[in-house]
């Protein structure tokens, strides 16, 4: 490998270097405070929303850089008719779900109906959602309590998106949790090799033996870590199941199947796609569709995390799922971007919010932070792409 | 002899891995037309960003000589200060302001916080009729034809002062009339001094207006040939330049096709424009294509052809449809899907490459397989090593130049986005394609390439629609010619019978209202 590769490789991985750089800087800022197990699954348990919605957002965007405003405000909503639901009609835990689940579903069939077959402006279209669901949602919690807040919602709810699998006291190893990140490490150096094996096979390019093993050396390095402090700190939050399997099935969708390819051709060039046979018109819906289904999950692990639902839940979430996109490479102009890029995206995010309560930064100041740190993030993302044109 | 007005000398360029220009020379006289052509991607429109300062001094090296003076430019401004005015291939005009606003753009009458309109409008519709334009400035852009948009270019060149215009592929979005209209207009200007550089594919045209020929290949000049003969320079001879061999026969010939039954057959075709639906697009068309038959569509721009195309392709294009279609002699009713048309065998590849064929900022192989996804792929699932293979296949089959089929489509030249327009088309395995304008833009060596194609899609039966706009075209690959013109169908000709005269003539007799 000389200079020149390394080179490529390093630009290529910009925001993962960030990424690094900007954790290892609050490592020494909280002296080793947000290396310490509780911060991982803060981590994680904090930013489940992030990486949900944006999963949505991304499919958004690639449709050619549209986005959703409402999903924050809709977040408010559901998290209203949950309370409503579970709370105060006592009603089932299985059976709220799906009635929220389904409430999502005609939202999102509404709202793809407008964009797609009405050829609403999205960013009009869910400016309406916007405005409306928050008024909404806050009237329906001060109708039904006297603190504008519904509270506590049931166990059962709570330990399926906010629990642990097998848990363990803090401090006594979890050993389930260990193997089950020894089994995606392996996963991971499994997939790596023998699409490498396969493609060599065929005689396609494909990585060095290095840079595969490079690859598979520090993937399954970040899983294991990962996973031994969560093994210290009482297993494996459900929350990361949601989040894992979430970005598993999306990674799935926009890299190997049709309707994924779809997605990038519609952004890429909408008239090229359409008279090569693709329904547009499809996939804008399919998107918004696939929008507000996931607002309803993201809304689960965010009520069951803060164990009420009030009027502010869900506050500028919208933004948060942008922010990871873009931080993630993912195009203001569509037709580009990946789920890994948003993860990476989200993480950053993440990593600096907690960092920030972790030093107890004043909020305001935090903002302030968050602001240029994005700012910082995305201008060095660009001009590293730059240079290498 | 006249003074030199431009000397470049000794010009190269490199691009990350590839020189674009090597050693380049071109001497430009003042008050004389000067051609430049080449194939695509040979350098010409380079040499051109170099001149006019958008790859500023530092960047290249070499020299440019410019009445007298070494010149070194770091921005476009600097050029045009000394009246070096280029007009770029694609039109830079903001379709929703006035011509007058467009012709002042960045370059504004009166004080930096103070626009003078009267004075832009005043001067501006001085310039316009200079060019011939009987138009207001005040008339929004989008309001008027291509052809006219060309010309408020040339006023806005004007305006900017220009000693030395240089005009990249001026007449590529004209019809013929505008065209010989445009480069009488440059015959003009050349009478009051001006001096020109024109870049072209046309080979008719640099022979009616050029002075010199400068030919380049492959990023160096080759020779320069001198138009000022009795007889004007011979286009074999401008090809023999470009392409460094003589190219005999501009159209290969068809062999051993065996042309079938009936496969395809329209009948009283109507559909109307989708605004104003009391326009029709297509009036009342009837035609019929056999298998291992190419037919040939001419008609000017305008003339209803790509509307026709589109509206069969699954009614892309337009509204009320009214007539029948006939596949295999069967009636088919097609519905308002362009995929219901690709499962009915039929492809329409575009005149516009860029707009609605390929996706630019995909690759070559994401392109390839987009029409036809289901073919590489098993239960939605896209089995990757499948769908590199078939790209792999095509780009072997087309002669697609290029280092990888993951090469994104935007970074190919014109010649070769085509090619892959056609993989894409071919990859969907149609019976009929409907060809629209498949040469458009392209150098010769590729047009060449592109009639061999054409000739293989025949000889394995299918129906090929060759829909152009270019006569010698038509005439050198079709069996059979429609003539289209004013949405009508005006006349059919057998290939052995129609000449360049005969089609025109029938277009003119059917214009004057016969």
């Amino acid at each position: 490998m000389d200079n020149k590769t390394i080179l490529a490789a390093l630009k290529k991985n910009a925001m993962l270097i960030v990424l690094v750089l900007v954790y290892l800087f609050f490592l020494f800022l909280t002296k080793g405070g947000i290396f310490s197990p509780s911060s991982f699954t803060e981590l994680i348990n904090q930013n489940a929303y992030v990486y949900i919605l944006g999963a949505g957002m991304l499919m958004c965007m690639l449709t050619g850089g549209n986005i959703d405003l409402s999903c924050g405000a809709f977040v408010c909503l559901l998290g209203a008719f949950g309370g409503v639901f579970m709370i105060v009609l006592g009603l089932n835990t299985g059976l709220s779900i799906l009635l929220l689940v389904l409430i999502g579903v005609a939202y999102g069939v509404l709202l793809g109906f407008l964009i797609a077959y009405v050829h609403i402006p999205p960013w009009i279209a869910t400016l309406a959602g916007y405005l409306a669901f928050r008024g909404l949602g806050t009237a329906i919690l001060s109708g039904n309590s006297k603190t504008g807040s519904l509270a506590p919602f049931p166990e059962d709810f709570r330990n399926l998106f906010y629990g642990r699998i097998f848990p363990t006291d803090k401090g006594v190893f979890n050993w389930p949790c260990f193997l089950f990140g020894l089994f995606a490490a392996g996963m991971v150096a499994f997939v790596i090799f023998s699409t490498r094996k396969s493609r060599l096979a065929k005689g396609y390019e494909a990585d060095s033996i290095r840079t595969a093993c490079l690859k598979c050396g520090l993937g399954g390095a970040a899983i294991l870590l990962v996973m031994t402090q969560l093994s210290l700190d009482g297993g494996i939050p459900t929350t990361l199941l949601w989040v894992a399997g979430i970005i598993l099935i999306y990674t799935f969708i926009t890299s190997k199947t049709t309707i994924g390819r779809h997605f990038y051709v519609v952004g890429g060039n909408m008239e090229a796609a359409r008279l090569s046979g693709v329904n547009t018109r499809r996939i804008m819906f399919l998107a918004y569709l696939n929008m507000a289904v996931l607002t309803s999950i993201a809304t689960f692990t965010v009520v069951a995390r803060s164990q009420s639902a009030y009027a502010d839940v869900g506050k500028n979430f919208e933004m948060d799922a942008i922010s990871a996109c873009v931080v993630g490479g993912v195009s203001a102009s569509g037709g580009a971007g990946s789920v890994l890029g948003m993860v990476i995206g989200a993480t950053l995010i993440g990593v600096i919010n907690l960092g920030m309560s972790l030093i107890s930064l004043d909020a305001n100041y935090q903002r302030v932070v968050k602001g240029f740190v994005l700012l910082a993030a995305v201008v060095f993302d660009i001009l590293s792409k730059k240079k290498k044109s | 002899m006249a003074k030199i007005l431009l000397e470049m000398k000794n010009i190269t360029k490199t691009f990350p891995g590839v020189k674009a220009l090597d050693n380049v020379n071109l001497q430009v006289e003042e008050g004389e037309i000067h051609a430049l052509v080449g194939e695509n991607g040979a350098g010409k429109s380079t040499l051109m960003n170099v001149l006019s300062g958008i790859y500023p001094h530092g960047t290249y090296e070499g020299d440019i000589i410019y009445d007298g003076k070494v010149c070194r430019f770091s921005t476009i401004k600097d050029s045009e200060k000394l009246g070096i005015v280029i007009i770029h291939q694609e039109l830079a005009l903001v379709p929703e302001m006035t011509i007058g606003e467009n012709m002042y753009l960045g370059n504004e009458c009166g004080h930096k916080f103070a626009i003078n309109w009267n004075q832009t409008y005043a001067e501006a519709d001085k310039y316009l009729k200079m060019v011939g334009l009987t138009e207001s400035s005040k008339v929004q852009v989008k309001t008027i034809g291509t052809g006219k948009q060309q010309l408020v270019e040339i006023a806005k060149a004007l305006a900017k002062k220009a000693r030395l215009l240089i005009l990249d592929e001026p007449t590529s979005s004209l019809n013929e009339e505008d065209s010989r209209a445009l480069l009488d207009l440059m015959l003009s200007f050349k009478k009051q001094g001006m001096t020109m550089i024109i870049i072209t594919h046309k080979l008719n045209e640099v022979a009616y207006v050029a002075d010199k020929i400068t030919v380049i290949r492959d990023g160096s000049t080759i020779e320069t040939i001198d138009n000022h003969g009795q007889e004007p320079v011979s286009e074999e001879r401008i090809i023999k330049g470009m392409v460094g061999r003589e190219i005999t026969n501009r159209f290969p010939k068809r062999e051993g096709v065996q042309i079938g039954d009936v496969k395809m057959e329209v009948s009283h075709w109507t559909s109307h424009h989708p605004l104003y639906p009391e326009k029709k697009v297509v009036d009342d068309v009837s035609f019929y294509v056999r298998e291992g038959e190419v037919v040939g569509i001419y008609g000017l721009m305008g003339a209803g052809r790509t509307e026709l195309a589109m509206s069969i392709f699954g009614q892309s294009y337009g509204v009320n449809f009214s007539g029948e279609l006939k596949l295999n002699g069967q009636h088919v009713k097609l519905r308002k899907s362009e995929a219901d048309a690709i499962r009915h065998k039929i492809a329409y590849v575009t005149e516009d490459r860029k707009g609605n064929g390929l996706v630019l900022s995909q690759s070559i192989k994401v392109n390839t397989s987009l029409a036809n996804l289901g073919a590489v792929s098993s239960h939605t699932v896209i089995d990757g090593d499948k769908e590199y293979a078939v790209a792999e296949e095509y780009r072997d089959k087309l002669k697609i130049k290029t280092p990888s089929v993951e090469q994104l489509v935007g970074n190919l030249s014109g010649g070769n986005q085509q090619k892959v327009l056609l993989a894409k088309w071919m990859f969907a395995e149609p019976d009929i394609l409907l060809l629209d304008e498949p040469t458009r833009g392209i150098d010769v060596g590729a047009k060449y390439e592109i009639y061999c194609i054409i000739n293989d899609l025949a000889a394995a039966g299918k129906c090929v629609v060759l829909i152009s706009s270019e006569l010698p075209e038509v005439l050198g690959m079709s069996d059979r010619i429609y003539i289209m013109n004013e949405a009508k169908i005006i006349g059919e000709m057998k290939a052995e019978d129609a000449t360049q005269e005969s089609i025109m003539a029938a277009i003119l007799r059917s214009g004057r209202g016969a």
